[in-house]
């Protein structure tokens, strides 16, 4: 069923990474995708998975999960794979037919793989440890410079919450619909691809106008308590920076420079 | 007589092997007789949504059977696809799934996905029309330029005009001011004689169930805690307020009165029948 989808992945708790701030976390994103694509050679290979072996021990998120989470892009990771393996130029292994296996593609293959399992890895832990609306929240301090040139920062990451809160009831109603019109004998499942669009009119119109409806009860809400916009407006929950922040982003930060100067060492 | 429809031992249980596993539905026994008027009550969450559902073919039991005269409505895929017209169910709030340009087309909607032609779909159209009060000048309008208690209206008419044998409504009062209140429900008596249907009303107010069903299913905790007529169902008043439930009015009234000395039968649960044992007391004293 629709339900069963499951949209920003949050997953509860109470962990050292959980409680850090979201701006240390989508920080940490970035220093941690700057690391993974400067580094070279195996020891920067292995520091980089170890840093990442530890922040994910630290969260307590079941390594299935994540098992689970990357299942969707076993397709991609394998094609990549392959592409790497036969069209990498080098000392040929293996050869038939028209395809050439090089001892060159094998370790790009494998490189290659390693590097999507940890980039996707990595953008977990942010999703994983991180409710969206605290995400939204981190996101919106972070790009607040940008209100000096009139990006209405505050507006888009209002934006992104409302629609983030909407995203269940939306589901729901769907299936509400769907359930009432195959009440009505519709069918969703056989016919043309051309009749099965057509048949998506009876859930898209009334699916609008209650998305509609409710984008206009929820302005009339948000007016009725006088809400106008990021200018003046204070927080509940202000986010800080605490020590584990600053530990943290200086360990991504060193993280970085350790791939740098591997790198240019070149070991 | 033969059941119009049933159900033995369903059962049904939401994210089967998950953590969440939960069971919406214990071995649900129930029936209904041709012709019927049958009152389904139980507080938010008891089941009453999940179960109807079951009876339309919309969700699969877990275990347990749902029998429509008698034959398995599971037995095959397109016995489960007749059953929807066989069985009509009104969704809460229906006025939320019209979708066409005009009414008539929406009213059409269901009789088209039948494949009757196109004289036979507009009788039924109009004869669903008028069952719920719509004049024909509004047939040509757009369901959105409608008040909400037509629109109400159109949404029944457009499950009505399947002619479905046993037609299920899930709370189709809620929302609606008591004017409306009263024309709904007479829409929904009026076509229960015309076609001798079945009828299962889902509801909250214990009111309008007083005024209107033969025979009353109580759920709890997905199962069926009692059943009954409404004279047997609402002389257990307490029960159903441990329930979370509630009795009419008139039987709280009247259970206070011989709670205070007054020779009176608390099983009265209309206000007719409160006026006439009020004026038996009066007539008696």
């Amino acid at each position: 069923m629709l339900k069963d989808i499951t949209l920003g992945q949050y997953f509860p708790g109470s962990t050292v990474v959980h409680r850090l701030d979201p701006r240390t976390k989508l920080l940490m994103v970035i220093l941690f995708i700057v690391a993974l694509f400067t580094a070279e050679g195996p020891i920067a290979y292995l520091t980089v998975f170890l840093f990442l072996g530890v922040a994910v021990g630290l969260s307590r998120i079941p390594p299935r999960t994540i098992l689970k989470g990357l299942k969707p892009l076993v397709v991609i990771i394998c094609l990549t794979g392959l592409l790497n393996l036969f069209y990498t130029p080098g000392t040929p292994v293996v050869k038939f037919w028209v395809l050439t296996i090089t001892q060159e593609g094998i370790f790009s293959a494998l490189f290659m793989i390693w590097r999507i399992l940890m980039l996707i890895t990595g953008t977990f832990m942010l999703t994983y440890t991180t409710s969206p609306i605290a995400l939204t929240d981190g996101l919106e301090l972070l790009l607040n410079p940008l209100k000096r040139i009139k990006v209405p920062v505050h507006e888009l990451a209002m934006m992104m919450s409302i629609a983030l809160r909407f995203i269940p009831t939306l589901i729901e109603e769907t299936d509400k619909i769907m359930s009432a019109q195959k009440a009505r004998g519709a069918d969703f499942e056989t016919g043309s691809i051309l009749q099965r669009a057509k048949a998506l009119i009876p859930i898209l119109v009334p699916l609008f106008v209650s998305a509609l409806r409710r984008a206009d009860e929820l302005a009339v809400a948000m007016e009725c308590r006088c809400y106008q916009g990021g200018k003046g407006r204070t927080r509940m929950k202000r986010l800080r920076f605490a020590g584990r922040d600053y530990i943290t982003l200086v360990l991504g930060v060193l993280l970085v420079a350790a791939m740098i100067v591997l790198r240019v060492v070149g070991i | 007589m033969e059941p119009i429809i049933e159900t033995k031992q369903l059962c049904h249980a939401y994210g089967v092997g998950t953590p969440f596993e939960r069971h919406a539905l214990q071995s649900v026994d129930f029936y209904a007789n041709p012709g019927e008027f049958i009152g389904l009550i139980g507080h938010t969450g008891s089941g009453k949504s999940t179960f109807i559902q079951h009876l339309d073919g919309l969700l699969r039991p877990s275990s347990g059977q749902v029998l429509f005269r008698g034959e398995d409505i599971w037995k095959d895929k397109q016995f489960t696809h007749q059953i929807r017209f066989k069985v009509g169910l009104v969704f809460q709030y229906p006025e939320y799934q019209l979708f066409e340009e005009t009414v008539f087309a929406d009213i059409a909607f269901g009789p088209k996905n039948m494949g009757l032609d196109e004289e036979e779909v507009r009788r039924r159209v109009l004869r669903a029309a008028g069952f719920v009060g719509l004049e024909e000048s509004d047939l040509d309008r757009s369901p959105f330029d409608l008040s909400g208690g037509q629109k109400r209206r159109v949404a029944i008419a457009g499950v009505i005009a399947m002619e479905p044998d046993v037609l299920i409504l899930d709370e189709p009062t809620a929302g609606l001011d008591p004017n409306a209140r009263e024309i709904v429900l007479q829409n929904i008596r009026d076509y229960q004689r015309a076609q001798n249907a079945t009828i299962l009303m889902v509801s909250h107010s214990m009111e309008e169930v007083a005024a209107n069903v033969d025979r009353l299913y109580v759920m709890n905790h997905g199962t069926v805690a009692m059943t009954g007529t409404p004279r047997e169902i609402f002389a257990h008043a307490q029960e159903l307020t441990e329930m979370g439930l509630d009795v009419p009015v008139v039987t709280t009234i009247f259970h206070r009165l011989q709670e205070l000395g007054f020779d009176v039968d608390p099983s009265v649960y209309t206000v007719e029948q409160a006026v006439a044992a009020l004026e038996a007391l009066r007539g008696g004293a």
